[in-house]
């Protein structure tokens, strides 16, 4: 049985399912879906003494279709263009902005909370869709496993919270959310607000893409300042 | 459908194939995003064909992440040899970005004072 795909698809499909059902019963940001599933994959495995890699072999069938995915996002990009095209300007600073505080406020916490190199580089890309936080961390000296799972946390995070906190905060326009929750939490992030709202899904797309490149521009620079000190 | 999903792999080959040939810094899923953009602006690709497609995987996109969080279990030793400068920079600094993208960006907006208000 654990040899086939079947495993691992029918597992998260059923617990996603099963989750819905409860965010929707319990109706609270902490039972976000994804995360839900997550935990209880987890929990599962666990439990009954199963290999990930029995599990992935389903499992990475359907982290597949996330590639056709974020090209898909191109859609909802070229049906709202207008408005994007006419917010250019807020959208390249707000990302460039938003592409610095994470790299200085990750590494500057971890820094100062006595995290050991390897970790602090390794934190440094964590807002970065993965396929491009692997390549940084490669190039500047992370650990590139670590970076893989922080850059889950980090978009688990900001989709559980990302909406209901720039809420709060007084970040109430479409494009200002989308733009933050993608730059913060790249995919997964996109992935909620594409349930929240379209325009601000299709902005949040563009964001993992504008922030994976200016990241990979700006880390080399910082870290050649840092260096220097 | 079939149409819509062949061409998405379409785009999204020919990126992975410019990421890899050119050796960019870019992956071939976000570079094919720019493609299929490109395309739809000059009218090469009709977005009709994609819209089914789109939908069906846009609307279910955080299914396909739920993989690859479970896939932190195989590393919760690397988190946990030093988890709380890493728990502590991973969290804050998710707020962080959070609020100084959208706070700029909200404020450089061109005129929107009413909420989500669409004018021209």
């Amino acid at each position: 049985m654990l040899e086939t795909p079947l495993f691992g698809i029918t597992l998260t499909l059923v617990t996603y399912l099963l989750s819905q059902k409860l965010y929707r019963r319990v109706g609270q940001v902490w039972a976000n879906p994804v995360l839900v599933s997550i935990v209880s994959i987890i929990m599962l495995l666990q439990l009954f003494d199963l290999e990930y890699r029995d599990y992935a072999r389903g499992g990475d069938i359907l982290v597949f279709l996330l590639g056709p995915s974020v090209v898909a996002l191109a859609i909802p990009l070229y049906q709202r263009r207008e408005e994007i095209w006419k917010r250019k300007r807020p959208i390249m600073m707000g990302v460039f902005a938003g592409s610095l505080a994470s790299i200085l406020s990750a590494c500057g916490l971890a820094w100062i909370l006595g995290g050991s190199r390897e970790v602090i580089l390794s934190l440094a890309p964590k807002s970065v869709t993965t396929p491009i936080a692997i390549s940084i961390v490669e190039k500047i000296g992370g650990i590139a496993p670590l970076t893989a799972a922080l850059v889950v946390l980090t978009g688990c995070i900001g989709a559980v919270c990302g909406p209901e906190f720039c809420q709060r905060i007084g970040i109430t326009s479409p494009v200002a959310t989308g733009l933050a929750v993608g730059t913060s939490a790249h995919g997964i992030g996109t992935a909620r607000m594409l349930e929240v709202d379209r325009l601000s899904g299709a902005v949040s797309g563009l964001a993992i893409g504008l922030n994976g490149l200016m990241t990979t521009f700006l880390l080399p620079i910082l870290m050649a300042i840092a260096g220097r000190w | 459908m079939v149409r819509g999903l062949t061409f998405l792999l379409l785009f999204q080959f020919s990126g992975e194939a410019v990421s890899r040939l050119f050796d960019l810094p870019i992956p071939g899923n976000v570079l094919g995003m720019g493609f299929l953009l490109l395309g739809l602006t000059t009218k090469l690709v009709d977005i009709k064909w994609f819209e089914e497609a789109a939908e069906l995987l846009l609307s279910n996109m955080a299914l396909f992440f739920v993989p690859a969080g479970v896939g932190v279990m195989v590393y919760g030793d690397l988190i946990a040899a030093e988890w709380l400068p890493i728990t502590v920079a991973t969290v804050l600094s998710t707020f962080v970005v959070m609020a100084v993208t959208g706070k700029i960006a909200q404020k450089l907006e061109p005129s929107t004072e009413d909420d989500g208000g669409e004018d021209a």
